[in-house]
């Protein structure tokens, strides 16, 4: 299938936008940027062929807008629309308005988006095709007597989720009977204010584990994965520090997964670029599948620095009706990469968000920098605080830590308080060298210890 | 001569603590030191704003969830 000539629309912002008009220009595409009345300066905008104004900076007012996107897109002359992540990219909605406007959405079918977006259908699509989830409720829980039910059975602590949550949002923990009685009203009824569905359900409580992820890409009939990132480095659920491949997963583990999710991802007719998000105790080598994310992930590069293989490209080619160009036994990975999430943060200050006027910028060569900076550029407050990806590659872990040290010292970008500090001090730490943190180590970590500004 | 009440920190300004709640502080009120008179929210973060001044008859210059920038001046008080 060839592309050249088309014309892509794309629905979101910041350095994932300026990721996507690459990929697009590389096949050799026409690039159309949406963008709020806060982002005509933006990157993305300037590297654009065109660009098109979506509204008020308020992000429900403009790149939340469902039928301004799509009317946007059509109007001018859009033949595909990549919502990259967040904002639209998981709303089945927002991909049927573009599909019955008579334009490609560049991911999955809105049904399936639908199915996954609801944590109870995908556990039960999960089981199905055989992957390994954590105990609990078999789909949504049947009131305070169901929920007591289903813990009695398997244990505490157990985590209540909202059946339409995902993304560590709409979670509660219980430690206890007395617990569980007071939180499921509580969180039935905050789950039907947030996420207009009240339904829960119970899982057992896994402490300690290890953040493992398997990208997925599929044409809707078959799918190969291309093998598994850990995001074990998390701060309040986000994920800070990205790796490829997990350095804690036995050759034979990372098999067993990588294989699952494959079923899984053939099971529900999988199309485009996607992601299974697993715990993994390594004590008990058990797994525990969390959710699927239909759409490309933030931290996609470090999968792309061990493969060789360009997830956007791939994922607009299968978007235009491209079979899946890769057999399995095409995909090799080679030595192991590193991203670190430069965010417009003040480490030193509790994280305070800093958004300023971007200074001198002097970024180092052999890394790879995703970015929405340019210097001169002053950043909008209006939305999140990622500025761009620092992301390095080794023959070894080892050897891509010592090249993530290099970058580090050598990087800097005035005007601006960034998380950078952060990840020199995080480089340096015994545990996360060694390979032992777990998803609750930054936080502790940060507990004890204060970082300097930069 | 009127007094006034900036904004510490670029980003959108928020009248009241959710959208089903009052304003924190309504037109014609008085403030006095140390009163939250809205929040402004910051790349997803919310920061309250509190009165460095005190005064009466609160005239307040931003609409609610208005894009606001630092210094923008809030509302003034006599």
């Amino acid at each position: 299938m060839d592309v050249t000539g088309k014309a892509l629309f794309i629905a979101n912002r910041g350095e994932i936008a300026v990721r996507i008009n690459h990929a697009a220009k590389a096949l050799g595409m026409t690039v159309i940027q949406g963008h709020s009345e806060a982002d005509a300066d933006m990157l993305a905008v300037r590297l654009a062929d065109r660009s098109v104004e979506l509204g008020p900076p308020a992000a429900g007012k403009s790149y939340l807008d469902v039928a301004r996107v799509v009317a946007a897109a059509k109007d001018a002359g859009a033949d595909a629309v990549h919502p990259g992540y967040g904002f639209l990219a998981e709303n089945a909605d927002f991909a049927a308005a573009v599909e019955s406007a008579g334009m490609i959405f560049v991911g999955p079918a809105a049904q399936t988006i639908a199915r996954m977006g609801d944590k109870v259908a995908a556990r039960a699509a999960a089981i199905e095709a055989e992957v390994p989830i954590s105990p609990g409720s078999e789909g949504r829980i049947n009131g305070v007597d169901g929920g007591l039910k289903v813990a009695a059975e398997i244990g505490y602590p157990v985590m209540i989720k909202a059946a339409a949550g995902g993304g560590g949002r709409g979670i509660r923990v219980a430690e206890c009977e007395d617990d569980l009685r007071k939180m499921i009203p509580q969180a039935q009824s905050e789950a039907a204010a947030a996420f207009g569905d009240g339904g829960l359900y119970v899982e057992r409580m896994i402490r300690d584990a290890r953040h493992i992820e398997v990208q997925i890409l599929g044409d809707g009939t078959r799918a190969v994965h291309l093998f598994e990132r850990e995001c074990s480095l998390q701060r309040r659920r986000q994920k800070v520090w990205e790796e490829a491949p997990a350095a804690c997963l036995s050759d034979a583990a990372r098999a067993y997964i990588c294989e699952a999710s494959v079923r899984m991802a053939e099971a529900v007719s999988y199309r485009g670029a996607g992601t299974l998000e697993y715990l993994y105790e390594p004590d008990r080598d058990a797994f525990y599948f969390m959710e699927m994310n239909t759409r490309i992930q933030v931290e996609h590069p470090v999968t792309e620095m061990i493969t060789g293989i360009d997830l956007v490209q791939e994922m607009i080619r299968i978007a235009f009706g491209e079979p899946l160009r890769l057999a399995q036994g095409d995909i090799a990975m080679t030595g192991h990469s590193i991203e670190v999430r430069v965010n417009a943060e003040d480490p030193s200050n509790n994280f305070m968000p800093f958004p300023g006027l971007v200074g001198a910028m002097h970024i180092p060569e052999n890394v790879r920098f995703d970015t929405m900076l340019y210097e001169g550029y002053a950043i909008p407050p209006f939305y999140d605080s990622l500025l761009g990806k620092l992301i390095v590659h080794g023959a070894d872990r080892n050897a891509a830590m010592d090249a993530l040290q290099n970058a580090l010292d050598d990087i800097s970008i005035e005007g601006l308080k960034t998380t950078l500090p952060l990840f020199a001090a995080l480089v340096q730490d015994k545990s996360i060298r060694n390979g032992k943190a777990t998803t609750s180590y930054l936080e502790t970590w940060l507990e004890s210890h204060t970082i300097d500004a930069a | 001569m009127a007094k006034q009440i900036q904004s510490p920190l670029p980003g959108t300004f928020y009248r009241k603590p959710a959208p089903e709640e009052p304003n924190f502080i309504e037109d014609g009120a008085s403030i006095a030191v140390g009163d939250t008179i809205g929040l402004v929210e910051v790349m997803k973060t919310f920061h309250e704003v509190k009165a460095e001044v005190a005064g009466s008859a609160a005239r307040f210059q931003v609409e609610d969830e208005a894009p606001v920038m630092s210094g923008a001046v809030l509302v003034e008080v006599d």
